[in-house]
């Protein structure tokens, strides 16, 4: 297995006392496409970010076991983390427009993620560089490589952040929203570009979002997040047997192009929910 | 590259404006202020006609306008008029008293920038560590000790009771007039010529006023750096920059660091002007022959084209510091043109 998690817990300590923010979530992945979703605050990220060990410096996180390949993340020192993040590992984030260095050039930025796993001359890494960008199929790379990121389109800035996070080949790619910031046209685009090259490299996925249909589109498994717990864990085709009242209640609330619809429903949410 | 070239020729078309500002204020200052130079130059039992006499000398009795233009005149000529005080042009006066000046406040900002930025650098990535407390601790206390205070404490401790550092000057009585003048920074000229006595004896008297200033000057940077730092630590980059699994030091100089460089540039170079023009209680407690000193006893002594010119220049420094950091601003940052 690639990564296995056995009840990982993640606090903050705030002036009003500790809140937990992810409670006892478990799962395993191999080479497979797995599916993280929930609302806002449900505790999605903060799981997948667990793997790299890259929570907020006041997050307290604690597990029975939380494994990379097994090497123990939690107890791995900074040397051993570096070896994983970004070489075994990418993480790619919501908007390039915020997670791009916005004084370093595209290529200078993907560049720097090659040469810092795989060593060899400045000239070799930019070259690779290029050949990533082309890799993620933008029509004038040597052109991208020198622009910054304020002079690119989000979509093109999403495929760059792609590049930098594939650059040192690695075999599980987390994708914390990776198309929320963008088009609707675009997002499936770069969705599609994502599947493509996780299926190509055969590595494992992780892809995090708010929109249950388009992962389980995607995806192979489908893990349904909320008050920072699994609520419901389901092979994406079986989504429509979801059995939860939160998994329900979403996909109830979409509205469909097929037939029409006065209002969409509210959902109800239940106390209980919390105390699972 | 041309709307590059196109800004910077924006940022300098903007001088003659800001230049005709400053002239046309410090012009006014000089001429509301309730001091009468012809006094200052005549006496206070001058008899009345020769004080009419001076006056008209002086251009004083016609209108303020043709006195303003006169003024112009000559000053586009490079003529500041005479200093009543030294009866030298005070042209010639600021170029002697401004090296020392220059000196000063040169060697401060060095040790200020040197010590300063990593100061606030590291604060910043050990934010609430106590290595952060005690430089946010020392640095607000540079920050809100007086300057004169700091300077006569200095001279109290380490000249007076310890003895170990040399009293007020640029340079010790046994010294002087032995290093010919080249640029007028003492430190400079004795190595120029090679006569290391003077060159240690001038580098001691150096050390003291500078130290002090350069407390003031670095507090004022280490706060700017550790705040700007706090600020690009917290930017989603860094999170790119971690998840790439860079080193610490790489993530926080090339990434963190690299983010504020543009922005610090502006604060050193203002800092840099403030040393040139601020040093005047520095150059006071210490006796340090600069500008400040030229500026306060010329003003002292109602030595009205004295300190008009030395204002003058004083705002011409700050004009041109502030011009090169705008210059800088916009050729280091991709983001601007």
């Amino acid at each position: 297995m690639l990564v296995e998690i056995q009840n990982l817990r993640i606090q903050f300590r705030t002036a009003t006392g500790v809140s937990e923010a992810v409670r006892n979530v478990s799962l395993t992945l191999g080479q497979e496409k797995l599916g993280i979703v929930g609302e806002s605050g449900s505790g999605k990220s903060l799981t997948a970010r667990s793997i790299l060990r890259l929570l907020p410096s006041n997050a307290i996180s604690t597990a029975d076991s939380l494994t990379f390949d097994g090497i123990d993340v939690l107890r791995a020192d900074e040397r051993t983390l570096r070896r994983i993040r970004g070489k075994r590992a990418g993480l790619i984030l919501q908007d390039p427009k915020f997670s791009l260095n916005p004084v370093m050039t595209a290529g200078a930025q993907i560049a720097e993620a090659w040469h810092v796993h795989r060593g060899g001359s400045r000239k070799a890494a930019e070259q690779a560089a290029i050949e990533l960008l082309a890799q993620v199929q933008i029509r004038d790379p040597q052109r991208v490589a020198r622009a910054y990121p304020h002079e690119l389109s989000g979509g093109m800035g999403q495929r760059v952040m792609i590049a930098m996070m594939l650059a040192p080949d690695p075999e599980l790619l987390i994708a914390d929203e990776p198309t929320s910031a963008l088009d609707a046209t675009v997002q499936a685009e770069i969705l599609r570009l994502i599947e493509d090259l996780v299926s190509r490299r055969g590595m494992g996925l992780i892809l995090i979002s708010h929109d249950l249909p388009l992962v389980s589109h995607f995806c192979d498994r489908v893990m349904v997040m909320y008050a920072g717990r699994v609520v419901e864990e389901l092979a994406a085709a079986a989504l429509t047997r979801a059995r939860h009242p939160y998994t329900r209640g979403l996909l109830e609330c979409l509205p469909a192009l097929s037939h029409r619809q006065t209002r969409l429903p509210v959902m109800q949410r239940d106390p209980s929910w919390l105390e699972v | 590259m041309n709307a590059r070239l196109q800004m910077l020729a924006g940022s300098f078309a903007s001088i003659p404006l800001t230049l005709f500002g400053l002239i046309l204020v410090t012009f006014l200052i000089g001429r509301v202020m309730p001091i009468d130079p012809v006094i200052a130059i005549a006496g206070d039992h001058a008899p009345p006609d020769v004080i009419a006499a001076i006056r008209t000398q002086l251009g004083l009795d016609r209108p303020l306008l043709v006195q303003f233009w006169i003024y112009l005149v000559n000053l586009v000529h490079g003529d500041l008029g005479r200093s009543v005080m030294t009866s030298h042009p005070v042209t010639e006066d600021v170029a002697r008293y401004f090296p020392a000046t220059l000196e000063l406040a040169t060697t401060a900002i060095i040790i200020a920038i040197l010590i300063g930025v990593p100061l606030g650098v590291f604060a910043a990535a050990r934010q609430g560590s106590r290595f952060d407390h005690v430089v946010r601790v020392v640095s607000l206390a540079g920050q809100s000790i007086p300057i004169f205070v700091l300077g006569l404490l200095c001279l109290l401790i380490f000249y007076v009771k310890l003895g170990i550092a040399p009293g007020t000057g640029q340079l010790d009585v046994a010294y002087e007039g032995m290093v010919p003048r080249v640029t007028g920074m003492l430190v400079i000229d004795s190595v120029i010529v090679g006569d290391w006595d003077s060159f240690w004896d001038a580098l001691a008297h150096l050390a003291q006023p500078a130290l002090v200033l350069a407390y003031f000057s670095m507090a004022y940077i280490t706060r700017m750096t550790r705040a700007f730092m706090i600020e690009s630590l917290s930017g989603e980059y860094i999170i790119t920059a971690r998840a790439k699994g860079l080193s610490a030091a790489r993530i926080l100089w090339r990434h963190a660091f690299g983010n504020i460089a543009v922005r610090l540039v502006t604060v050193l170079a203002l800092a840099y002007a403030g040393l040139l023009e601020g040093a005047v209680i520095t150059e006071t407690v210490f006796s340090w022959p600069g500008l400040g000193l030229y500026l306060t006893v010329s003003l002292l002594n109602a030595d009205m084209n004295a300190v008009l010119g030395a204002t003058l220049v004083v705002g011409l420094v700050y004009l041109v510091l502030n011009l090169l950091s705008d210059v800088l601003y916009r050729l280091l940052d991709p983001r601007v043109a």
